[in-house]
Order: C-alpha cells, then structure tokens, then sequence
C-alpha cells in the first residue's frame, strides 16, 4: 500500500527535484569566469618555463650542464655552451626548449642543481605558428612577449 | 530462384562509434540487430593506440614514469602509483612509511575522482543530467588538492620511483580533510536523486547480467567483480603500500547487473573517504624518499605488480636486462580485460541498453589502446 502511495505520487521523481531545487540558489554557482577573472594556480603549478637570471646583475644561473636535456623524457632541450678561456669555466650560448613537444612532467625542473630551469604559473601558452612554440634563451629568460598587431 | 535483397534478410548491421557520445572516447562497436534486439557485437580498438609499452623500451625508467599517466588518464595517480612500485620491486627498495601514507591519500583521492566522472557521464548516458554537474563540481576539489601538492590536475605525474618528490604542502592535512568532510553528504545527495529514481532503476535493473563465473572467465576485475558478489580487493588481498593498516569495506553486491555496479561503485567512494581520514590523521614524520640512486639501474630481472586500480586491477610486468632502460614493459589494463565482457553481457538485450553497459563498464579508451 505505502509502496503504490508512493509510487502514485512520484515521491521518487519529487526527491530528486528537490536536490535540484535546493542547488539553485545562487551562492551554489562555482564557475570559474575565466577570462574575465584570473584562476587562482597553485604555486607548485607547473606551466611555462623559465630560465631564472641572477637578480643582482641579470648573468644567467645556468651552468650549461646538460642535465635537464638528459632528464628530459621528450628530448625537446637543447643546450649548448662554450668555454670561456679566460675563467675556464663552461658557459651557456643557446638555451632552446620546445614547448608544443613538452608535457610539463617537471623531470627537467628535478634535474636542475642550481634552480636556474623552472616551470612556472604562466599557462597561456598558444601561438599563431608552430615556430612561435619553440622558445630561445632570451624567451625562456624574459617571458613571452606580447603579440603586437599591426592597427 | 528469386534474387535475394538485402530486404530479406532481417540483419541489421549498425556502426557505434568511434565519434559516437556514449562510447566514452574513441571505442567502435559493431552491432548485429534483429529488430530492436542485439544479435551480436564487436569491439574495433585501437584508435588511440600511441605505442606505450614501446615507448618504455625506449626511455629510462625515470622517464618513463610520466607516460604511464596517460595511459588511465581519469585515474593517472594509480598508474603512476602501480608503476613506481613495480620499479622499485625490481630495485628492491620501498618507500617510506609518509610516502606511503601520501601515496594511499592521493591514489584514494584519484579513486573517488575516477568514479565521479563514471558516474556522471553513466547517468548522461542514461538521461540523468542533472549529476554530471554536481559530480565535476566535487571532482574539482579533489583536483585542487593534486594541483596544488604536485602541479598538475590531470596528467600528475606525482609520484617518483622510491617515493615522492615533493613534501605535502602546509594546508594538505587541512585539504583533505576539509574534502572528506564535504564530499560524503554529497554522495548521500547523488544517491538521492538516483538510488530510488524509477527511470533509473528501469533503465538498470536486470541489465547487463555478469554473473561471478563469467566474470572469472573473462578476468573480468574491479567493481565489476565484486557487484557479482565476490569479495576480492587486491587492497586487502595482497596489501601495497601500507593499506594493511588501513580498516575499510570491500562493499559488494549479488545480481551482477547494471544496477548492482552502480550501488557498489558509490558505497567504493564511500570507503574511499574512510581510508583517506585514516590515513591523513597519521601521515607519520620521516623522509619522502627511499634509498634511491640518481640513475635508475635495477638487477637483471622481472617483476610483477597489480594493484587495485578504480576500474579494476592494474598491473605492471617489467623485465630488467641491467640497463637503464626496461628490456620490456607489459600493462594489464583493468579497462582492455572488462571491454571484452561487453559481448557476453549486452547480447540479447536491446539496442538502448548497450549505452547502459558502456557506461558501466568505465572504459578510458586511453588505457584500453595504450
């Protein structure tokens, strides 16, 4: 009998409604504006790199050691350097890293001994060729750079 | 003898997918109807085969690590945690006892993540819309908690062979536990607006039978296995990473139908929440990392480890020939091993119910091409 009340007055269906219902209201809303509003992206996020220079008079940490390049699952760094004669210490000349092979594992980020390679929170990453994806040395140490379009 | 047209015979051969909605990524099914009903099935895979078993023979086993993410890719902290530890078998060495405790609470969390999209792309399936929403809602929370402990939300890449890389964040403890706190209502309200629903238990109920035999037949694991009523769980039947230590439920059901997988996959979520509050109260102090060198170079060997993965059991069978490469990786996939039931279980049935029992197989086509 309760079970045929029931089943006659779609207490099952109600139910549901009602959690529905209850979800409306407005401080339920948990979309995120994107564009509009800025996410909030964990520090440990890990996005674009960046190849960190000495604060104090902008020299590169970079060593030149190769590791990242070794560590790197996709091979998609490339490293190269020279020795300086005078200090007899390697230095860095070209610092390329190919961002539309990377897949942001941090491999290279571990591998570094000085921190000077690093993922950061930058993750708007889209380009209009599939050159502009390869970073150079002075991307990877400034950022990339806003596109100007010609007026 | 009159000419015989394809309006004589009473076959009806129907291409599902691969662009088709239901089949949960890029699965193929051919289907063989008479009429409404299904005479029979195929499965075409293989289109988002991307080699990875290959591609371990070709990386070091460092490297290797964030490939297996990809395969499972819903579920990634159970790859990763399945490979980590079929590595470190091979090295002989264990993590410690906070990696290991770290390692259940995130694998526990990427459990319940998993069977939050199966439930609400199984409920879309069916005409349910309304969880599809709550549940990425939820999803999102626990998605925070692996950005913000290691980077990422979807490919994570947490775990390093012989333990982790990263040490928790301060406000991990916190996290968790506040996502416990909030998530069990929140089945309760799932449970609500499904359990009891007529349309629900009529799309459900006595649909894609699997008994316990046939299961055992086909290697069928996971959810799947146990809503036929056995109670295994390679958690508690060969325990990893310190889940001996944990009290929990393996929740099981009888009938082995749709329904069933259903009702067992939410009491799992449940469970979930039980171990991930145990385990975040003791995350014990100590290192993060095992005896680990800086390059991986395991003994000539092999070693084979499964663990329960949220679809069923996973496992990892690497061969070591000394070098710094694996000579061979093998995946059992849960996903590849449930698919091939899904002849078994929708024939006979009706052309609607085969979007049933896709759904409630929770296949990642990622993990059954690899």
């Amino acid at each position: 009998m309760v079970k045929l009340l029931r089943t006659v007055f779609l207490v099952d269906l109600v139910q549901g409604l009602w959690v529905t219902f209850r979800n409306q209201h407005p401080r339920n809303i948990c979309t995120e504006q994107y564009p509009a509003e800025r996410p909030r992206i964990a520090e440990r996020y890990r996005g674009a790199p960046r190849l960190n220079t000495n604060p104090e008079n902008g020299e590169t940490l970079c060593i030149a050691c190769n590791l990242c390049a070794l560590a790197c699952p996709e091979h998609l760094i490339v490293v190269t350097s020279e020795r300086n004669e005078a200090t007899r210490r390697k230095e860095l000349t070209t610092f390329t890293y190919d961002t539309s092979r990377c897949m942001f594992c941090g491999l290279c980020e571990d591998a570094c001994p000085v921190d000077a390679l690093e993922l950061t929170q930058d993750f708007e990453l889209a380009t209009y060729t599939r050159e502009g994806q390869i970073w150079d040395r002075q991307m990877l140490e400034e950022g990339p750079l806003p596109t100007k379009y010609k007026c | 003898m009159a000419e015989s047209t394809f309006l004589d015979s009473t076959e009806l051969v129907l291409n599902m997918g691969p662009q088709h909605p239901s089949t949960h990524g890029v699965l193929r099914v051919i289907l063989k109807l008479d009429g409404e009903k299904i005479t029979g099935t195929e499965c075409v895979i293989g289109y988002l085969h991307r080699g990875v078993e290959k591609i371990g023979e070709n990386r070091t086993y460092a490297q290797f690590a964030p490939y297996v993410d990809r395969m499972d890719y819903v579920a990634s902290v159970s790859n990763g945690l399945g490979y980590c530890l079929a590595v470190e078998k091979l090295l002989n060495v264990e993590a410690p006892p906070r990696a290991q405790a770290v390692r259940v609470i995130l694998t526990e969390l990427n459990r319940i993540a998993s069977h939050l999209v199966w439930l609400g792309t199984h409920a879309l399936d069916i005409g349910a819309i309304t969880p599809l929403f709550y549940v990425m809602r939820e999803r999102e929370d626990a998605l925070n908690i692996f950005e913000k402990y290691c980077g990422a939300r979807l490919t994570t890449h947490a775990f390093r062979i012989g333990g982790l890389q990263y040490e928790i964040y301060e406000e991990f403890e916190k996290d968790v536990k506040a996502f416990c706190d909030m998530f069990l209502p929140k089945v309760d309200e799932y449970e609500e607006l499904l359990t009891e629903n007529r349309i629900w238990k009529g799309r459900l109920t006595n649909v894609g039978i699997l008994s316990a035999d046939e299961c055992k037949e086909y290697g069928v694991t996971g959810p799947m296995l146990r809503a036929a009523g056995v109670k295994w769980d390679i958690r508690k039947a060969m325990p990893y990473s310190g889940y001996e230590k944990y009290e929990f439920d393996i929740p099981t059901a009888r009938n082995g139908d749709t329904y069933d997988r259903y009702t067992v996959r939410m009491q799992e979520m449940r469970q979930s929440a039980r171990i991930i509050r145990q385990a975040v109260e003791g995350i014990p102090e100590g290192p993060i990392m095992g005896k680990v060198g800086k390059v991986i170079k395991p003994p000539v060997g092999e070693a084979y480890v499964s663990i329960e993965a949220p679809k069923g059991e996973l496992g990892y069978y690497i061969v070591s020939d000394g070098s710094t490469q694996p000579y061979r990786v093998r995946v059992r996939p849960p996903s590849f091993v449930n698919l091939q039931a899904l002849d078994r279980m929708v024939r006979g049935g009706l052309v609607a119910d085969i979007v049933a029992v896709i759904g409630t197989l929770d296949i990642v086509l990622g993990e059954v091409d690899r």
